[in-house]
């Protein structure tokens, strides 16, 4: 906390790891590096703005997949109706989800623990009900077809591919810059307190119920920002979007990556997507793979790759000290 | 801020068939430093349970400065100036000394709601450096709470009710699972505090050589009720006390000093 940068430096950070990221993807202009940049944005993203919830507020939702759904569709829905810019459809979207979050969180945060995750879990379920029964606005099984127009702005065409991973790594960086500053503010020291000691925090004079909302809310518009990505980049949105499953990778995106350091889910959701494409190409079982993998890393390690690297390296510091 | 003056009046809860506070009126002038005593189960931790807000009495009334504070929620009680530390540290594991004071503080000032700002504000570090000066905590501020032994634990826990710079300070056993030796340096130290601030300080104990030591008036509760009060002297001389509680070992007889 001493050392840290302040939020300046996060955006220099941030700025440098763009052209990190983006200048050997566009040198190497391959197809598939280009499609991996963005669906590491899109994942990253939602992955990080769970641990929001997980890890600094200690909440964990089974349902988060529910706003990274609805700004999916909220988005897909105002392209497909025309007459939307798509800098307008995502500011909506993203206002839309937080409004939704905001209805869901309201009931949800009330409750802690195992009774908050099923609570989370069912809203999803009756969202993607609703999505999956109501064919003639969404779709239903299908999803929403037809594809979604992507109107050139300020010179970004989102219907190439290489702008379109530049765009979704700047939404992804942004974001993290954002979700850094939260994590840092009195606000997000608020969220930490809720996290070691409700009790404690509720005696000092913090209401749990607001700030659990508030938190909710943030980690659901910003899983809201990377659906609108999911649909740019397919082109669609689909009931899986809103699936408990995709909740379930972005658990597994944390877990993978480390709960306590800040940028675990974003190692996590990178190991996650080069595994599952490496595991898809090799066998048909690749839930079983990763099942084994995430076992093996919960039951050896106990903490996530990242969360285990930088305690090893506080400790060999401390030892020399 | 200065001491409060805290009034309890009539205070009675029970749970069920049991009286937990049965009749309780105690006054606590501004400033002075008393201890509570009594056997286990004598109802002391309810009694702080009840003055802070943390459980409801059935009747009777809590007065701070003549203010009816008795049916407020936590919140505005802890607002209104009375801060409490608990028997088992009640602490947030992951943040260091320096930070649990300043969000302490914080959340006490109401200001956690800052998305934009940095934490720690200087200004707020400033005065956790106060708070952790006069506790003796300045050498471990960049500590993980987690990490504190046992007795500095208690003693941050004293320090984040300290940091809401309160009227009354209720310490439910300060010296609680603490060697002899720990007992007194924290008793010195929680001493030290009431002199430098000069709230309205009330303790629980168990051991009776410090109650004697520092205490200013004593109250000794039993099933509930109070059964003596007054200086350590007054008391160890009551009879009432002696068969009831301390048996001879602190009494004191007719004669002695």
């Amino acid at each position: 906390m001493r050392t840290a940068l302040s939020w300046r430096g996060d955006v220099l950070v941030a700025a440098l790891a763009f052209l990190a990221l983006a200048v050997p993807a566009f040198l190497l202009g391959l197809p598939s590096v280009l499609d991996f940049v963005v669906r590491f944005a899109i994942f990253g993203l939602l992955a990080m703005s769970l641990n929001l919830l997980i890890g600094t507020t200690g909440l964990v939702s089974f349902g988060h997949a529910a706003f990274f759904g609805s700004g999916a569709y909220a988005f897909g829905l105002l392209m497909q109706s025309g007459g939307w810019s798509i800098p307008a459809a995502i500011l909506a979207a993203m206002v839309m989800t937080a409004l939704l979050a905001l209805a869901i969180g309201a009931l949800c945060v009330r409750l802690s623990e195992i009774y908050f995750a099923f609570l989370t879990l069912a809203f999803q379920m009756l969202i993607h009900s609703v999505v999956i029964s109501w064919v003639s606005l969404t779709g239903g099984d299908q999803g929403l077809m037809g594809g979604i127009p992507k109107p050139p702005f300020l010179g970004i065409d989102l219907g190439n591919q290489g702008h379109l991973a530049l765009f979704s790594l700047f939404c992804l960086l942004a974001s993290v810059v954002a979700l850094r500053q939260i994590v840092r503010s009195p606000f997000g020291a608020a969220l930490r307190m809720l996290r070691d000691n409700p009790e404690r925090a509720a005696f000092l004079g913090l209401s749990i119920f607001r700030y659990r909302l508030a938190a909710f809310v943030i980690a659901g518009t910003f899983a809201g920002l990377s659906g609108v990505l999911m649909s740019l980049y397919v082109s669609g949105a689909f009931p899986t979007f809103l699936y408990w499953t995709t909740s379930g990778e972005a658990i597994f995106m944390i877990m993978l990556g480390g709960i306590t350091v800040f940028l675990g889910p974003l190692a996590g959701a990178a190991i996650f997507l080069v595994l599952n494409d490496r595991i898809t190409n090799i066998t048909e079982h690749h839930g079983l793979v990763m099942g084994t993998i995430l076992l093996l890393l919960v039951l050896g390690l106990r903490k996530g790759l990242l969360d285990f690297v930088v305690d090893a390296w506080r400790e060999r510091r401390e030892r020399r000290a | 801020m200065r001491g409060g003056r805290l009034e309890l009046q009539g205070l009675r809860r029970t749970f069920g068939g049991v009286v937990a506070t049965d009749d309780v009126s105690l006054n606590f002038a501004a400033g002075t430093l008393s201890a509570i005593i009594g056997p286990n189960g004598a109802g002391k931790t309810t009694l702080f349970h009840l003055i802070s807000g943390k459980i409801k009495p059935t009747a009777g009334r809590v007065l701070l400065d003549g203010a009816d504070i008795t049916n407020l929620d936590r919140q505005d009680i802890v607002r209104r100036g009375v801060g409490r530390a608990f028997q088992v540290a009640n602490l947030f594991p992951s943040f260091t000394v320096a930070e649990s004071l300043v969000a302490a503080m914080l959340t006490h000032e109401g200001r956690t709601a800052s998305l934009f700002r940095a934490f720690p504000p200087p200004d707020v570090a400033a005065r956790a450096d106060e708070v952790m000066e006069l506790c003796g905590l300045s050498s471990l501020a960049n500590i993980t709470a987690k990490h504190l032994s046992h007795g500095d634990q208690k003693l941050l826990d004293i320090a984040l009710a300290l940091a809401l710079d309160p009227k009354v300070l209720l310490l439910d056993e300060p010296t609680a699972g603490m060697g002899p030796e720990e007992r007194w340096r924290m008793i010195e130290r929680v001493h030290r505090l009431w002199e430098a601030r000069r709230m309205t300080l009330i303790f629980i104990e168990h051991d009776m050589d410090i109650v004697f030591r520092i205490a200013e008036t004593v109250r000794v509760l039993r099933y509930g009720a109070v059964l003596a009060q007054g200086t350590p002297e007054e008391v160890r001389r009551n009879p009432a006390v002696i068969e009831a509680y301390l048996g001879s070992e602190h009494a004191l007889e007719g004669d002695v000093a």
